[in-house]
């Protein structure tokens, strides 16, 4: 991870109001390609607006963003767009379209619609069968839809992905699994993935780089071992505290 | 009731005008519509400035915004010429439409504020342009609740129309007005249950597509919406003009003797070998702007009236100067011709039944003064209005206690069971003899004269041929047989149709 190597996203200076709110404060950051990081923050700390400044669903009031070098403002947002995967909490499959329009929306709409053989192996990315291509969204569960959305992002073959909150509505144990497969994904398909999380412990477990933002500004910039080790300053450790404080509760309760 | 199902079965072009009337106007609401609610789901301020529109246009009283439409658009022949059509279908077109605005536009912009947040989020999210988006996201989510609307739209709008009738466009208003003007409930009653009829099939049909789209089911959106451009098709079918240039229309107001007349010029004009169209039940002032500006060929009308409200006249110079007078006024203003009187008058006059008027000793409108603000006063919904009331009112100093306004079959009958006391009467009307009512004496002569006359649309001033056969008409009617014609009409016991009627007086005038 060293700093040398070039930045496939680059944030220099980025700076977000929404009135008399700064929700962004300057923010300099350069993401190293094929790193999973992490975003973590307490609820209203900017870290969805940074990530969204990202594929131009929020644009910065000053500074700017390069992705893979190229300054995202001078592109039109459409083509960046399909250029990024983005997974979000909210997931919003269109119900109107069946699992298969759904993962294949994004190739479509640059022309060229998936095969279906494309779309099975996309399932399969997810942990889910072919059986499911024909089913509408509200006939699966939170857990399947969320996969289904992660597919659908991942069917332009992104080399960035975003994620804003991607396992929030889901229970502990989907949760777990689908934090895992994403990971094992971010492996395989070499991808660079930013995800913004209110979750310590999911960034620990998951990303090679935890960034903490707090009143808009990064406070800290640290590996899961690094914070672990108590480095990241207070903000950081508060938020640090919480799982291993748990993670001490339940080790008492078996002792 | 045995006698609605040949009427019913004779309202099929009335139906066929209504369909393609209501249709119209319902796509045109849509093509406004469904732009706007684009425009207004983007920008709050459009949003605002819209709906209300809508909602402030919905106020209005169809039959006020049909009406608002011929003096509206009167003023945009100086834009668009002469050419442009006043009466009829496109004022009716375009007063439905506007009617139809607000339930479609409505409905469009509450469905595109209550859609998840999250979806449009992901359309953004997935790279959709702003066009893509509202065609692959917002359009088909959206389209269940636009098509709710199109269909609260259309039931509407298939009611109003048979407004559309006092404008003089065809439509199921025609049997219903003029089965109100002559109390035949039998033809009102077809009209209703046509209308009614074509709402619930209007309605059902876009049910089906509404249901479609909701539950994503293809053959239901395209069944249903194949079944509706069937029966428009159909109706255009039906309607398919003959190119015939010697059609000649007649207007006629809303009353019995009118419609009468109207079939009795008509009768003879078919004789004659021309076709005939009749717009009934047109109101009093659109009547006259129609015949002077060709929208209409033929109207009878009363000089009184002519004089009082066109010419905006209020002495009385006396029964044949007044007519000179206004032969010389259409002529050099609008063009229009006057063909000669019938030979009767139907005057205004103030009746009450001849028995309170005796115990209450009152002969004239002057005796009338005194007793007036103990009584109640009946009127046609234009009566009050009108100049030759007012030109009265002020010569006798007239105070009544109350004022209601009747159409002009309900008058006599709340004269005769008490609900008003003095009505303003037609002095032809057969119900003056029959009803045993005294009309009271004008000493001052405050109401002109109304001597009934035929105007010919300015285009027809040198039809000979026209002239030729409508002339036998002139002078030959007195209104002793005009008073029998429109009491066989307006009795309520072995009713004519104003046909029949009409036939009966030509009859009379041969002997």
């Amino acid at each position: 991870m060293g700093q040398e190597q070039v930045a496939i996203l680059q944030f220099e200076r980025v700076t977000r109001h929404f009135g008399e709110v700064t929700a962004v404060d300057g923010v300099e950051l350069g993401i190293a390609p094929e790193s999973f990081v992490a975003l973590v923050g307490a609820s209203g700390s900017g870290k969805s607006t940074l990530l969204k400044t990202a594929n131009r669903l929020v644009e910065p009031g000053e500074g700017r963003v390069l992705f893979e070098g190229e300054d995202i403002a001078a592109l039109p947002a459409p083509a960046l767009r399909r250029r990024i995967g983005y997974v979000f909490q909210g997931i919003g499959l269109f119900p109107h379209m069946n699992v298969a329009e759904n993962i294949g929306i994004g190739p479509r709409l640059a022309g060229s619609p998936l095969p279906r053989a494309r779309i099975d192996e996309l399932l399969e990315l997810v942990e889910l069968d072919g059986s499911h291509a024909g089913r509408m969204p509200h006939e699966l569960s939170g857990g399947q839809r969320q996969r289904i959305g992660v597919a659908r992002a991942l069917a332009s073959e992104p080399h960035l992905l975003l994620m804003d909150e991607p396992f929030g509505a889901l229970d502990p144990v989907t949760r777990d699994a689908l934090g895992k497969r994403v990971r094992a994904l971010h492996d395989r398909l070499g991808l660079t993935t930013v995800m913004v999380t209110h979750d310590m412990a999911e960034a620990l477990l998951l990303a090679d780089r935890v960034l903490v933002m707090d009143a808009g500004r990064i406070v800290a910039d640290e590996t899961p071992r690094g914070l672990l080790a108590g480095r990241g300053g207070d903000v950081a450790q508060g938020l640090v505290a919480v799982p291993r404080d748990q993670a001490d509760a339940i080790a008492e309760l078996e002792a | 009731m045995s006698d609605i199902w040949p009427i019913l079965l004779g309202l099929g072009d009335q139906l066929a005008a209504h369909v393609l009337l209501a249709a119209s106007a319902i796509a045109l609401g849509i093509a406004v519509a469904l732009p706007l609610a684009v425009w207004a789901s983007r920008s709050p301020p459009v949003a605002r400035v819209t709906l209300g529109f809508a909602s402030l246009v919905q106020t209005i009283p169809a039959l006020a915004l049909l009406a608002l439409f011929f003096p509206i658009l009167l003023s945009l022949r100086a834009v668009f010429g002469e050419g442009l059509p006043t009466l009829g279908f496109l004022p009716a077109l375009l007063a439905l439409a506007l009617y139809a605005l607000l339930p479609i536009l409505r409905n469009a912009v509450t469905a595109r504020e209550h859609m998840a947040a999250g979806v449009l989020e992901a359309a953004d999210g997935v790279g959709m342009t702003a066009w893509q988006k509202l065609r692959l996201v917002e359009a088909p989510l959206a389209a269940p609740y636009v098509m709710a609307g199109i269909r609260t739209a259309a039931v509407w709008t298939i009611g109003a129309a048979t407004l559309s009738t006092t404008i003089g466009q065809p439509s199921l208003g025609d049997p219903i007005f003029a089965g109100l003007q002559t109390q035949n409930w039998a033809l009102v009653l077809a009209g209703c249950l046509a209308s009614a009829g074509l709402a619930l099939v209007a309605d059902a049909l876009l049910g089906a597509v509404e249901r479609g789209f909701r539950e994503r089911r293809r053959w239901m959106v395209w069944g249903g919406l194949a079944v509706a451009v069937l029966g428009i098709a159909a109706s255009a079918w039906t309607l398919r003009a003959p190119a015939d240039d010697d059609t000649i229309v007649i207007g006629a107001k809303g009353f019995s003797e009118q419609y009468i007349l109207a079939q009795l010029i008509g009768q003879r004009l078919e004789d004659a070998g021309f076709t005939v169209e009749y717009r009934d039940g047109l109101g009093s002032a659109v009547v006259h702007n129609a015949v002077t500006t060709g929208a209409i060929d033929i109207s009878i009308d009363y000089t009184g009236t002519i004089w009082t409200n066109q010419m905006q006249r209020t002495d009385n110079p006396g029964r044949d100067a007044m007519y000179a007078e206004i032969v010389q006024w259409e002529r050099e203003t609008s063009g229009a011709h006057v063909l000669g009187r019938l030979g009767f008058e139907n005057a205004y006059g103030l009746a009450m039944r001849a028995d309170a008027a005796a115990a209450r000793g009152i002969e004239s409108i002057a005796d009338l003064a005194a007793a007036a603000p103990g009584m109640t006063i009946g009127g046609d919904p234009e009566f009050f209005e009108r100049p030759e009331w007012i030109a009265v009112r002020e010569a006798y100093g007239l105070r009544f206690g109350s004022t209601r306004n009747f159409s002009p079959t309900f008058m006599y009958n709340a004269l005769r069971s008490g609900e008003a006391d003095v009505i303003s009467a037609y002095t032809s009307d057969g119900r003056i003899a029959a009803d045993g009512l005294t009309i009271l004496a004008d000493p001052q002569g405050a109401f002109p004269a109304y001597d009934t006359f035929v105007l010919l649309a300015p285009e027809h001033a040198g039809n000979a041929r026209l002239k030729a056969a409508l002339e036998p008409l002139l002078g030959a009617i007195d209104v002793a047989t005009m008073r029998e014609a429109n009491l066989a009409v307006d009795r309520d016991e072995e009713k004519w149709t104003p046909a029949q009627a009409a036939r009966w007086l030509a009859g009379e005038i041969g002997r």
